[in-house]
């Protein structure tokens, strides 16, 4: 009872990509042009839109950092988040969305930042300091009251859910 | 000649700087001059050992030509020439100095890119050696490949080509052509694994272009001529058949029956609601084999090849009913003409063989009636089997429990703003949950009263199940009442109380259930499987009552069935003694009786039968009434009424219907079990199940989509899966028992269905085996058959199980203290290994993937092997190697570097080389570093 996918061609995908802004995306890219398509954009794709990490999915997956995506960009996003990527590369990627601020840690405000975006912030402070607190103590390996990139992904390989719940379908 | 290669030399000297020296010193100048022309010479001479004579004085030429460039062109090229210089001697390192100076070095090359890197170093530096190899084909020494962009290797190689001799495609030796091939295979590995590779796509895209390239260039190398154009055939062939593949699997998911459907409630209402719709299709899927084994086998035959309706009793409606067999509410009952009809299993006729097939069709009807259950055993336990195996890979609850909360909980897949919501409200909740359960760790409260309220509850639920059986048990016996009264006197009700009384049951009960189990308060996921459980409990007990109901039904007709058959045996005698008597013959003729006047039996099969179809029939107006009125209805009195309603609808009181999981699949699970209980009553059964799971697939979905919202409390599918197929098991083996009792013990109807006469249904088989078969498998048989064999086998049986038992569970308990060593090795790994190399590869991908730093692979990439070599030479845990900024890591990374890689001795400091190693590295992933750096003025 598993979940078949799609493939889907270049032209269906860069299809989705044109969409979302006619205006800035070439169909033509034989001079292999600059274009990027903002933040913006891209984040009210309906895939996305519900996603309270829709903001760190995108920038993660830019170069820049800004959440502007190029083509080659956008395709590396779906095809990380399709169900055929395989669970270490998916961690990689996890990883990278929940470190809000950028320095290969998940620290106490990263989760604070995780916990309010998938709770709509309706836990009490008192609430979401317990529950971060419980979360580095059970992940943290070496003690260092921060999650690294090895702690998240011993606990990430073996949630059940993860790669069932890590992925989109376009 | 001489000279010039010494300045070739020299030259060579001064690029590569301190390690070559040792080589001009040591030997003769001949030595050093044939070093000079060796080191030239391809990596694959030791391959390729019958050297020919021709190719030597060639090879002597190119270096002249080479050096004569090279002075001209002086230390431009330094980057080429070294690199030429270092590739050669890797390979050569065996018989001159200077290369196992370096080897090291090269060693280094090797084993600092790790995964990825390592794959990429190697398979460029293979591809040098290998347009190395072309050319020597060809006499020419250019090095293209090593800088794809330089004008002058551009130049070198028009040159050679012009030069060159048609010879190129002269035969390759079969070591190199190994090497080739392996080469080819490697950069189809990286093709084929490329995706799963955390670089950018910009990178990826470099290094499949890379490697497509090589591998296109070079495969073709291997044949020759013909051998090429097949090549290209064959790519274009495989090109053809990936996108074939393509299409054929985008095929197969379209063909899947109701994907998009499920998919589409899926993604509204998450995998839990999906997994009732998978577990429909699935049944429905099992329900089409049933169908067509019993369509295929036994309804077919006796359509084609048995005798028509109206030619004998048991095909006729009975003179007294042919008024009203037509009326539509007796058909509506199923009797009149349904009753006589193909549907049930009094229309089959007892004819040992029919047609011109001899299709023996009650042997058939009983083996098929048992295969159903046969099968059904084998594909749920299948199934079963399967799921453990999924779910079985230990995901040791507990350990991270926030953890998995916190990162895994949002379902990515949910593009729906209500869903969304919802599933903001369920994380909250769960959160919620868990924390009160972490805070309730430490806390006891009154433990009495709750004790004394779960009591409570469970004695008021008994009270309910028993009072329900009672319920259904009075019902069925004042049916039985009211069958021998007079047809016309009954009104709609009280015809059909049974059903309502039991559809009723069903619907009223779950959510006094779910009221009364408030006051146990067990964690919801408890009080779940508690609810499951005691609506199995009372689904099952409503179904037995229902059955041993019928059974004093069938008992009674029996005994009715008995007079009957007297009396008919009593009239047949009479009619004999009268003919013979009267005609004074012994050749008495059969009466002639028109088949619809003719004294018949109660057949009590067929009334089996018609009460399973019945019972199903109503159980389906009665669930799609209920989905109308319960979900529709609501939801369009909500939805309208709230533009004039006082409070809230659609957030307060009625709000709309959620869909019942547990509901739904419980009474698939127990209508199941009555197609499996009433098939071998009533073939005609399994297709009307059919029709009914093909229409409840479509209106199910449709009503789910349009009036229902999804739950606040979604419960795994994946894990209550299982829990469900052992439901249907537990329902398959109890709806088993009745039908092989039946079977078994009780003796068909006489005049009626295909095992009319025989003392017991099973003697067909005994028929066949005595008759058709040869004598010694009957003997076999009856000595199977014999008690003496049969209990001992069933002990045998016992013992195996036992045994297998006992072994699953030593498994289990060594499957346990593995994991548990598992995760302390893990745990240990994991705090050390936090430093080492594999980890650094990881990290250096983060790194690289970081903002701004993607652009310049080039030094990212560089740098840490240099760094690595320099702590390893001074010893310096001051080293900065990226992503190991964390405090309190540097001391291990010390211990841990201590051991890997044991590598050359390092003799000289890191200063000099300093330079240097940079740059002779750098060509080496030749045209990505073109293209990378292509990328830099970009930006």
């Amino acid at each position: 009872m598993g979940n078949k996918q799609t493939i889907f061609t270049d032209e269906q995908l860069h299809g989705r990509y044109h969409e979302l802004a006619p205006h800035l995306v070439p169909m033509d890219y034989t001079n292999e042009p600059d274009c990027k398509v903002p933040l913006s954009l891209i984040v009210n794709m309906p895939e996305l839109k519900e996603n309270p990490f829709r903001n760190r999915i995108v920038e993660s997956f830019s170069e820049g950092g800004d959440g502007n995506l190029s083509f080659n960009e956008f395709v590396d996003m779906f095809s990380v988040l399709s169900e055929m990527a395989p669970r270490e590369l998916k961690a990689i990627y996890a990883f990278k969305i929940y470190d809000f601020n950028v320095d290969n840690f998940l620290c106490k405000e990263d989760l604070e930042k995780t916990l309010n975006r998938l709770t709509k912030e309706e836990l009490t402070p008192e609430e979401v300091e317990l529950v971060c607190d419980k979360t580095i103590e059970e992940a943290d390996l070496d003690g260092d009251n921060k999650l690294s990139f090895a702690d998240f992904e011993n606990m990430i390989s073996r949630a059940p859910d993860f790669l069932s719940t890590f992925h989109i379908r376009i | 000649m001489p000279p010039k290669r010494k300045n070739d030399v020299a030259v060579k000297v001064e690029d590569v700087g301190m390690e070559v020296d040792a080589e001009i010193d040591s030997g003769s100048e001949d030595e050093a001059r044939r070093r000079a022309k060796n080191r030239r010479a391809k990596p694959q001479r030791k391959a390729k050992q019958p050297s020919e004579d021709e190719e030597d004085e060639d090879e002597d030429e190119t270096p002249r030509r080479k050096g004569r460039r090279k002075k001209t062109k002086a230390r431009a090229k330094d980057d080429d020439e070294d690199d030429d210089d270092e590739d050669n001697r890797s390979v050569k390192s065996k018989t001159s100095k200077a290369s196992r100076k370096k080897a090291p070095k090269d060693n280094e090359e090797d084993s600092e890119g790790e995964g990825d890197k390592k794959k990429r170093g190697k398979t460029v530096s293979k591809k040098e050696k290998e347009q190395q190899n072309k050319e020597k084909k060809g006499n020419v020494k250019g090095k293209a490949g090593q800088s794809k962009g330089g004008e002058k290797d551009k130049k070198k190689k028009n040159g050679s080509s012009s030069s060159s001799s048609g010879s190129d495609d002269e035969s390759l030796s079969e070591g190199e052509m190994e090497a080739l091939k392996e080469q080819v295979e490697e950069k189809k590995k990286l093709v084929a694994t490329l995706r799963n590779k955390p670089w950018r796509m910009k990178r990826r895209l470099d290094v499949l272009k890379e490697a497509q390239d090589f591998v296109e260039k070079f495969e073709g190398a291997l044949g020759k001529g013909k051998g090429r154009r097949l090549y290209a055939f064959k790519v274009m062939m495989a090109k053809k058949f990936i996108k074939f593949k393509r299409d054929f699997e985008n095929f197969k998911t379209a063909c899947i029956p109701w994907e998009r459907k499920i998919k589409d409630v899926e993604s509204h209402f998450g995998s839990s609601v999906a997994s009732y719709f998978i577990f429909l299709r699935w049944m429905y899927g099992l329900n089409m084999v049933l169908f067509g084994l019993m369509f295929g086998l036994v309804i077919l035959p006796e359509v084609l090849m048995g005798l028509p309706y109206g030619t004998i009793a048991r095909k006729t409606v009975p003179r007294a009913e042919q008024d009203t067999a037509m009326d539509y509410s007796v058909l509506f009952d199923f009797e009149g003409y349904c009753k006589y009809s193909i549907l049930f299993y009094g229309f089959y006729n007892n004819e040992k063989q029919i047609g011109l097939l001899k299709f023996r069709l009650p042997l058939s009807y009983l083996l098929v009636g048992v295969g159903i259950f046969g099968y059904s055993l084998m594909v749920v336990i299948r199934t079963m089997a399967r799921n453990a195996n999924e779910g079985g890979d230990g995901a040791d609850e507990g350990d991270f429990t926030f953890s998995w909360k916190m990162f895994t909980s949002w379902d990515y897949l949910i593009g729906n703003p209500e869903t969304a919501d919802n599933k903001y409200a369920s994380i909250t909740t769960s959160f919620k949950e868990s924390i009160v359960d972490e805070q309730e760790n430490q806390k006891d409260e009154n433990i009495h009263l709750r004790r004394f309220l779960r009591v409570l509850a469970n004695f008021l639920i008994l009270c309910c199940l028993g009072g329900s059986g009672y319920l259904i048990y009075f019902v069925v016996k004042r049916s039985q009442d009211f069958a021998d009264m007079d047809n016309a006197d009954l009104s709609w009700f009280e015809k059909n109380e049974v059903e309502f009384v039991m559809s009723l049951l069903g619907l009223v009960c779950p959510p006094l259930f779910e009221t009364i189990a408030e006051l146990e308060d067990y964690h919801p996921r408890i009080a779940l499987k508690w609810q499951l459980a005691r609506i199995f409990a009372l689904f099952l007990g409503n179904l037995y009552t229902f059955l041993f109901a019928l059974f004093d039904e069938v008992n009674e007709k029996l005994e009715r069935e008995k007079i009957i058959k007297n009396e008919t045996e009593l009239a047949l005698a009479h009619y004999y003694a009268n003919y013979s008597s009267f005609y004074n013959t012994t050749d008495v003729p059969p009466p002639n009786v028109h088949p619809a006047d003719a004294i018949r039996g109660p057949c009590w099969e067929t009334g089996v039968g018609i009460e399973f179809v019945k019972l199903i029939v109503s159980d389906v107006q009665v669930s799609y009434l209920t989905i109308l009125i319960g979900d529709f209805l609501r939801a369009v009195i909500v939805r309208f009424l709230n533009y004039c309603w006082c409070w809230d609808l659609e957030a307060g009181f009625p709000s709309y219907g959620e869909f019942d999981i547990s509901g739904n699949v419980l009474g698939l699970i127990f209508n199941q079990g009555m197609i499996w209980m009433g098939a071998f009553y009533a073939p005609g059964l399994v297709g009307v199940n059919l029709l009914r799971l093909l229409s409840s697939m479509y209106y199910q979905c449709w009503a789910v989509m349009s009036c229902n919202v999804p739950h606040e409390r979604v419960f795994k599918a994946s894990r209550s899966n299982n829990f469900y197929m052992g439901l249907l098991l537990l329902v398959l083996f109890l709806s088993l028992l009745p039908v092989v009792y039946t079977i078994m013990t009780l003796s068909p109807s006489f005049d009626c269905g295909p095992f009319s006469g025989q003392e017991k249904m099973y003697d067909v088989v005994m028929q066949a085996i005595d008759q058709d078969l040869p004598a010694f498998i009957g003997n076999i048989f009856t000595y199977a058959t014999n008690p003496g064999l049969i209990i001992p086998g069933v002990l045998l049986m016992v013992l195996a199980l036992y045994y297998l038992n006992a072994v699953s569970e030593g498994y289990q308990q060594a499957n346990t203290d593995l994991k548990k060593k598992m995760q302390a090795a893990r745990d240990e790994e994991k705090n050390r290994r936090n430093n080492k190399d594999s980890t650094n590869q990881v990290m250096k991908d983060l790194e690289d993937l970081l903002p701004n730093k993607s652009l310049i692979p080039r030094p990212i990439e560089e740098e840490p092997p240099l760094d690595e070599i320099k702590v390893e030479k001074v010893s310096k845990p001051t080293k900065t190697k990226p992503g190991s900024s964390g405090n309190g890591v540097n001391l291990q990374k010390e211990v841990s570097l201590a051991a890997p890689n044991p590598r050359g001795p390092v003799t000289h400091g890191p200063g000099p080389r300093g330079g240097p190693p940079l740059n002779t590295r750098g060509p080496q992933p030749g045209p990505a570093r073109g293209r990378g750096r292509g990328g830099h003025p970009r930006r």
